[in-house]
């Protein structure tokens, strides 16, 4: 089954300079394997379009079930110079959580039981 | 090594915070210390502007209402202050906290002011040599007028001070979490080459350097992420012992949310590779961190590590480049996209047509696509209304205006049924930086006395 990644996980985007950083937590240990091989670099940039127009790295910290993605020449130029009514990219958390996610069937039925909806 | 326990709280996390739930936290959050961070990459060049129009302004624009607000807590509690409200001109700020202490007619307090972040010398007599971090270029090689340097000073000098018995320190530009961690190595005596020590320390003062970010601030999510009573949202302290274990808690009774997921958010914020964060004071390893829940809004925070500090400091240079235009017009009912999409084929044409040299347009539908551009999920179905944005950047001021004034025009002579436009024009102040020995700044601590 699918779902949105909102589902699975939460996060916060920051900024330095042109550099745009989300962080990405899971809500469950059992889902961190999940968005460790679906939110990839690859996946992210393409699902982040031309916002970001420089490279991504992706840190992990496993201790608190959670991701790092750091992306390069995403905020048009920075803070100061950015014509974005974002300019912080403060958003980007939520256009992250909007990337799909292929669940197996013993987490979506967790999943599910926490009342969350699958992708149609 | 003394073992004991302190308590820091964050009454701010940018220059306009909200000034209540400070208040509140130095009332009834039996605080040790309390300490305002005010500043950001943009903030510091903005008050350097100020300071040059009027040299006894160019500290944090709130620090009177804030200071009448607590130091009143502050001072009947023992509280000390630490903050860098003094912005581009700690001595001013300096000099109005000891008068407003003298209006408040509170106990006679030492008052320290760090001066020396301001580098905007060092940095233009050495335009050559200077790279910046971002090109790779040197500093020369900008157009613009440079307007301010200021290097992100460490905990040393705030040290010293509360070393010579100050109990308010008030600074310019320093590394946020500086702030915080300079209370705990006064207090603990912490040495300097411990660096697991002073990772650990970071990894606290992260914590709090933004203030409710991790108490519940921008973390609501209804249906997914529900935070009790939002609108009384309380401000965070944590209880540090000289071992370096730490719990972060806000006052009872307060608004907001403490858990293992709000302080996990707050700790990833702003930070790039996990293992390597670097601060003046110690490069920090949050990789091993836990965030153990112990009880209703308190988590404990262990594990932080760290390397030796870096021997260059960051600086921040502002430099004016150039004007951004800004005009917004709705259009409402039926079609309202159609016309929307006409707004801006008209504009494009108009700005040919004048021969408008531009840097860079963007136009953006409120309601449609503003943030996200084409990654947005924009669905099938046409909205109400639509907001058309037009932002364009140039260097002369008079293009960024005559854009705006296109926009204008289109009441009138543009689609039918539309909002009256509101426009903008403002100055860009772009942010670089570029590192520079430590051994090149020199740094002091001035103080003085509030007497009745």
């Amino acid at each position: 089954m699918k779902f949105y990644l909102r589902e699975l996980a939460h996060a916060r985007a920051g900024d330095k300079g042109d550099t745009c950083n989300i962080g990405v937590i899971v809500y469950k240990k059992e889902f961190y394997n999940l968005i460790l091989d679906q939110v990839t670099t690859d996946r992210v940039k393409t699902h982040f379009r031309s916002l970001v127009k420089g490279s991504i790295k992706r840190y992990e910290l496993p201790k608190i079930n959670a991701i790092n993605l750091v992306m390069e020449n995403a905020l048009g130029g920075g803070v100061t110079r950015s014509l974005s009514l974002d300019p912080h990219g403060k958003s980007f958390s939520a256009l992250l959580l909007a990337m799909s996610i292929e669940v197996d069937e013993v987490n979506s039925k967790i999943l599910l039981e926490l009342g969350r909806k699958p992708l149609i | 090594m003394k073992n004991k326990s302190i308590r820091i709280g964050a009454g701010a996390s940018y220059a306009g915070d909200r000034i209540e739930p400070a208040a509140l936290l130095a009332q009834k959050g039996k605080l040790d210390y309390l300490v305002f961070e005010t500043l950001a990459e943009r903030t510091i060049a903005l008050s350097n502007i100020e300071k040059l129009k009027n040299p006894d302004l160019g500290y944090n624009a709130m620090l009177e209402d804030r200071f009448l607000a607590c130091l009143k807590f502050c001072d009947q509690q023992g509280i000390k202050v630490v903050t860098n409200m003094g912005a581009a001109n700690p001595i001013a700020a300096l000099k109005k906290t000891t008068q407003i202490i003298r209006n408040l007619k509170l106990k006679p307090t030492k008052v320290a002011a760090v001066v020396g972040d301001d580098v905007l010398a060092y940095c233009k007599n050495n335009l050559d040599k200077l790279k910046i971090m971002e090109t790779g270029l040197p500093l020369s090689s900008l157009k613009g007028e440079i307007v301010s340097a200021n290097a992100y000073l460490g905990a040393d000098h705030m040290v010293e001070a509360l070393e010579n018995g100050a109990q308010i320190v008030i600074t310019g530009r320093c590394a946020d979490c500086s702030l915080f961690l300079a209370p705990m190595i006064f207090e603990f005596g912490w040495p300097q080459n411990n660096w697991d020590l002073l990772g650990q320390g970071q990894v606290c003062a992260d914590m709090l350097e933004c203030g409710a970010n991790v108490s519940g601030g921008f973390f609501a999510d209804p249906g997914y992420k529900e935070v009790p009573n939002l609108g009384d949202l309380g401000y965070p302290f944590i209880d540090i012992e000289s071992t370096g274990n730490c719990v972060i808690s806000k006052v009872d009774g307060t608004g907001g949310l403490i858990n293992a997921a709000t302080c996990s958010e707050q700790m990833i914020y702003e930070i790039h590779d996990p293992a390597h964060y670097i601060t003046p004071d110690v490069i920090v390893d949050f990789t091993s961190v836990e965030l153990i829940e112990i009880g209703a809004d308190r988590v404990q925070i262990k594990g932080g590590k760290g390397s030796p500090r870096p021997e260059e400091l960051k600086v921040s240079i502002g430099i004016k480049e150039g004007w951004i235009g800004e005009a917004e017009i709705t259009y409402a009912g039926l079609g309202c996209m159609n016309r929307a999409k006409l707004s801006e084929e008209v504009v494009r044409r108009r700005i040919e047509i004048a021969g408008l040299q531009l840097q860079e347009l963007r136009v953006d539908y409120i309601g449609m696509n503003s943030l996200h551009a084409e990654a947005s999920l924009v669905s099938g179905f046409e909205p109400y209304e639509v907001r058309v944005r037009f932002a364009c950047r140039s260097i002369e001021k008079v293009n960024a205006q005559k854009l705006v004034n296109e926009v204008e025009t289109l009441v009138g002579k543009g689609p039918c049924a539309s909002s009256l436009p509101r426009i903008q024009v403002r100055e860009v102040l772009a942010i670089y930086s570029v590192l520079i020995p430590r051994s090149d700044i020199k740094t002091e601590v001035i103080y003085e006395v509030s007497c009745e």
